[in-house]
C-alpha cells in the first residue's frame, strides 16, 4: 500500500484485511488483520507466519494488545471517521506507556488536516484516503514550528525553552 | 496580563496562514463542505442563520485596551459596526464573509488575539472570575492557572477531537463568580490543612438538555499536578465518552453513567502513569506566569478622596449608578467599575465600535488600561479610584453605557436567540426587550434588587437558564414561540438547578408572568431577603398558583340509582 512515512511517500507490501471472520482461512501474504482474526487464530499464525500486523479501532481498549505487542511489525489505528478521535489516545499509550517500537499506522479517514495531530501523538505512517493527495498532505508537517505541550513526538513543554 | 513572546506570536501567525490555506482550499473546492466544517469551528467560525458567525477568544476575560480598540476596527471594518459579548467572556461577529475571515484572524494576532478553539470538539477558552486580581474574597489569583491551561490546551494532539465540546473554569475567590460547577471541569483554588494552596476539582456539570452541578473528584490537587491531572480526565473521557449521540457526548453523562466514584478511580489510576512525568508543572513556571498578573502601581492615597461621597450626596442618579455598578476592591480608594451593556432597547451584551473605542480610551485614562469581559455579558474596568468615578460616569452615560441595572432585573443573560443563531426554537432578544420595555421604573428595579434572570432561545442552554433565578426556556409548539420558565436557579457557590414553574406560556405573557412573580416575592419577603432566599423559604408553591390559578373544580355529577 502507498503511505505516508518519515515524510515521504513509499510503497511497502502490506494490505488490509478489513473484513475477516474469526474461521476463514489465513490469508497469503501481508496482511493486516484484524484484532480479533488474531485474538482467535494467534498459535497457528505464529507457527506459520514471521510477520505480524493487526489493526483495531476506538472499540477496542489497547491494553488487549499489550502482551502481543512483540510480535506486531505494525499495528494500525483505524479511524472511521475522522472526527472519532479515541485512536489518538491509543497511539499515546502504545508510544508512551507500553513503548511500541514497531510501526503504528493510521487507516481509514485520514485527511491532511488531521496529520499533524497524529504525528504528534506516535502514529508513524498515514494511509492517506484513497481520494486525497498525497503530496499535498506532505505539506501538513510543516503547518506549525512551535509545539506548546509535551506529547509523543521530541516535543517538551515550550516553557522549558523559554 | 500576559504578553507574547515570540513562541506564543509564532504559533497564531502559523495558525492564520494555516486556516488562510485550508480556505483557499475550501474555495476552490478541494475541501468538501463536511471536511472544513471541523475546521473552520476549530477557528470560531460558524454557518449561521443569514451569515457566518465568528467568535473571538478572550483567554479568562482580559483585554488590554489595544485589544479591545482591534475589536472596534474589526467591528467597522468587517462587520455591521457592532460585536456582541458572549456568556463565555467571549467576543462575537454576526456578519463577516467567509473570504475575510483569514484577513480578520491576522488583525487579531497583531494585537495577540485569535479564534482558536472558540468552537469545535475540543477544549474551549478557559473563563474565570471578571474580579480576579482584584476581589477582597481571593485566595489567590487564577489568571496564571488559567493561561498555564490555555497553552496546554492549544493545539493539543491528542484532545482536538474529543467527543464533544469541552471548557474549563478557574476560581480564586470564595464567592464563585465563574459559574465553576457547571463546567466540564471546575477548578477551585482552596487551602488544605496544611496551609498549602491547591485545586479543588469538579468535572462533570454542564447545562444543555440534561443540566448537572459537577460533583467533586478531588478535593485537594497539588499546582504542580494540575496539568498531569487534566490530562488523566481527558484521556479518560476521550476513551469512553459516548460519541454515538451527540446529547449525550458530555463528560457529564460520563461521569453520570460511571458514578463519581468509579469515575474518579478511572481518572487516578491513569493520572498514575503520568503525574510524576514531563507533565509535572516547575514551580519555576507557575512563578514566571504569575509575574505577568502584578498589581499596577496603585496611589496609595487615594483613600484620603472626599469628592466621590460628596458627589454621592448631591446627585440622585450617579448614587444609583454608584450603588448598583461599583464592586469592592481589595486596595482601599478603588473600585471596579462594571460598564453595562444591557440598556434598554440593546440586545444583551452587545457594543458598538464606538463604545468599544470609548470604553478602551476611558480603560487607559481610569483604570491602567484594563478590561475585563464578564460572563454576565457586562465590561469591567476593574482600577478605578474613587476620586475618578464621577467624571467617570458621566462620560459613560454619553455613550448609553451607565445603566445603574448590575445584578437588576434588566441586568439580563441572553443568547442571540431566532434573531442570528441556527440552532434557537425561539427569539431571546425580544423577550429582553419586553422585560426593559415592562420594567422602566428604576425605583421598583432597585427595589425588587438582586435578581437573575437567564434567557436562552433554546435547551443547548447558551443563555444558563436552568441556573438563573427566573429561567427563561424558548420551545416550539405548533410552529409557535412558547417559553418555559424555572424558579431557584444559581450558579454560584450554591450552584442549583431552577425548579419548572409549569407549563409554557405565550411569548406576549413573558414580562406579566414576571411580573407576578416578582409581586409573590414583594409580598412575601422578609428584611434583607432577594428573591432567591424568599424562593428557597417559602418554595415553589405561591409562585405557581399566583401564575397558574386552580380552575374551581366541577362537581361530578351523580349517577342516579
Amino acid at each position: 500500500m502507498r503511505v505516508i512515512k518519515d515524510n515521504k511517500i513509499v510503497n511497502d507490501d502490506w494490505s488490509v484485511a478489513r473484513e475477516l471472520d474469526a474461521d476463514a482461512p489465513m490469508p497469503d501474504g501481508d496482511i493486516i488483520l484484524p484484532f480479533h482474526y488474531w485474538q482467535a487464530n494467534r498459535d497457528s499464525l505464529l507457527d506459520k507466519k514471521t510477520k505480524h500486523a493487526v489493526w483495531i479501532n476506538g472499540d477496542t481498549d489497547v491494553e488487549e494488545l499489550v502482551s502481543d505487542l512483540e510480535h506486531f511489525s505494525i499495528v494500525a489505528l483505524d479511524f472511521p471517521a475522522f472526527k472519532d478521535g479515541r485512536c489518538y489516545s491509543h497511539a499515546r499509550l502504545l508510544h508512551d506507556r507500553y513503548a511500541y517500537k514497531g510501526d503504528v499506522r493510521a487507516i481509514g479517514d485520514v485527511l491532511r488536516d488531521q496529520l499533524f495531530f497524529m504525528y504528534r501523538c506516535g502514529i508513524s505512517s498515514f494511509q492517506l484516503r484513497d481520494d486525497k493527495d498525497a503530496e499535498d498532505a506532505l505539506k501538513a508537517f510543516n503547518d506549525f514550528t512551535i509545539r506548546y505541550q509535551a506529547a509523543a513526538d521530541d516535543a517538551v513543554p515550550i516553557y522549558k525553552l523559554r | 496580563m500576559y504578553k507574547y513572546d515570540n513562541y506564543d506570536q509564532t504559533i497564531v501567525d502559523e495558525r492564520v496562514a494555516q486556516f488562510r490555506d485550508q480556505t483557499e482550499r475550501f474555495l476552490a473546492g478541494k475541501l468538501s463542505e463536511e471536511e472544513f466544517r471541523p475546521l473552520r469551528l476549530m477557528n470560531g467560525l460558524y454557518v449561521q442563520r443569514y451569515a457566518p458567525m465568528l467568535r473571538v477568544a478572550i483567554p479568562y476575560g482580559l483585554l488590554s485596551s489595544e485589544q479591545l480598540r482591534m475589536l472596534a476596527h474589526i467591528a467597522r471594518k468587517y462587520d455591521k459596526n457592532y460585536a456582541h459579548f458572549s456568556t463565555r467572556q467571549n467576543v462575537q461577529y454576526n456578519w463577516p464573509a467567509l473570504e475575510t475571515v483569514p484577513d480578520i484572524l491576522a488583525d487579531l494576532a497583531s494585537v495577540e488575539m485569535h479564534a482558536i478553539q472558540t468552537s469545535g470538539n475540543d477544549i474551549r477558552n478557559t473563563t474565570s472570575d471578571q474580579f480576579a486580581g482584584i476581589a477582597q474574597d481571593e485566595l489567590e489569583d487564577p489568571r496564571p492557572y488559567c493561561e498555564i491551561i490555555r497553552q496546554w490546551s492549544t493545539f493539543h494532539p491528542e484532545f482536538s477531537f474529543l467527543p464533544r465540546k469541552f471548557k474549563i473554569a478557574v476560581s480564586g475567590a470564595t464567592h464563585d463568580r465563574a459559574a465553576v460547577k457547571v463546567h466540564d471541569i471546575g477548578l477551585y483554588l482552596v487551602k488544605n490543612e496544611a496551609g498549602e494552596i491547591g485545586f479543588n476539582v469538579i468535572v462533570g456539570g454542564g447545562l444543555g438538555r440534561t443540566p448537572f452541578i459537577g460533583p467533586s473528584i478531588r478535593p485537594f490537587l497539588q499546582k504542580q499536578d494540575l496539568l498531569s491531572y487534566l490530562e488523566a480526565v481527558l484521556r479518560v473521557y476521550n476513551r469512553y465518552g459516548r460519541r454515538d449521540n451527540i446529547y449525550r457526548a458530555r463528560i457529564k453523562i460520563l461521569v453520570n453513567d460511571l458514578g463519581k466514584e468509579e469515575f474518579a478511580r478511572q481518572v487516578e489510576e491513569e493520572w498514575l502513569h503520568i503525574k510524576d512525568g514531563v507533565m509535572k508543572l516547575d514551580q519555576k513556571e507557575i512563578d514566571r506566569v504569575k509575574g505577568f498578573f502584578t498589581a499596577p502601581d496603585y496611589d496609595s492615597s487615594a483613600a484620603d478622596d472626599n469628592s466621590f461621597e460628596a458627589a454621592q450626596e448631591s446627585n440622585k442618579s450617579f448614587t444609583n449608578w454608584a450603588k448598583r455598578n461599583l464592586f469592592p476592591h481589595k486596595v482601599a480608594g478603588y473600585k471596579a467599575v462594571v460598564v453595562s451593556l444591557k440598556a434598554p432597547g440593546i440586545a444583551p451584551g452587545d457594543a458598538t465600535d464606538e463604545q468599544m473605542d470609548h470604553i478602551a480610551d476611558l480603560a487607559d485614562k481610569y483604570s491602567f488600561g484594563e478590561i475585563v469581559v464578564t460572563h454576565d455579558q457586562n465590561l469591567v474596568l476593574p482600577n478605578v479610584k474613587q476620586a475618578d468615578l464621577f467624571i467617570l460616569w458621566e462620560k459613560l452615560l454619553e455613550k448609553n453605557l451607565a445603566t445603574a441595572n448590575i445584578g437588576l432585573l434588566t441586568d439580563m443573560i441572553c443568547c442571540p436567540g431566532l434573531d442570528f443563531c441556527a440552532l434557537a426554537n425561539a427569539g431571546s432578544i425580544p423577550i429582553a426587550k419586553q422585560i426593559n420595555d415592562k420594567f422602566n421604573d428604576i425605583d421598583y428595579l432597585h427595589d425588587i434588587g438582586d435578581i437573575k434572570i437567564k434567557m436562552s432561545g433554546c435547551m443547548n442552554a447558551c443563555g444558563h437558564h436552568h441556573v438563573g433565578h427566573i429561567g427563561i426556556l424558548g420551545v416550539r409548539k405548533k410552529d409557535e414561540e412558547f417559553y418555559q420558565l424555572t424558579v431557584g436557579g444559581s450558579s454560584e457557590s450554591d450552584a442549583c438547578l431552577g425548579e419548572r414553574l409549569g407549563p409554557s406560556i405565550a411569548k406576549e405573557d413573558v414580562a406579566d408572568v414576571i411580573g407576578k412573580l416578582l409581586d409573590v416575592y414583594v409580598e412575601q419577603r422578609q428584611e434583607e431577603e432577594r428573591f432567591l432566599d424568599t424562593f428557597r423559604r417559602v418554595g415553589i408553591t405561591p409562585f405557581k398558583d399566583r401564575v397558574y390559578p386552580k380552575k374551581p373544580v366541577k362537581e361530578k355529577a351523580h349517577a342516579s340509582n
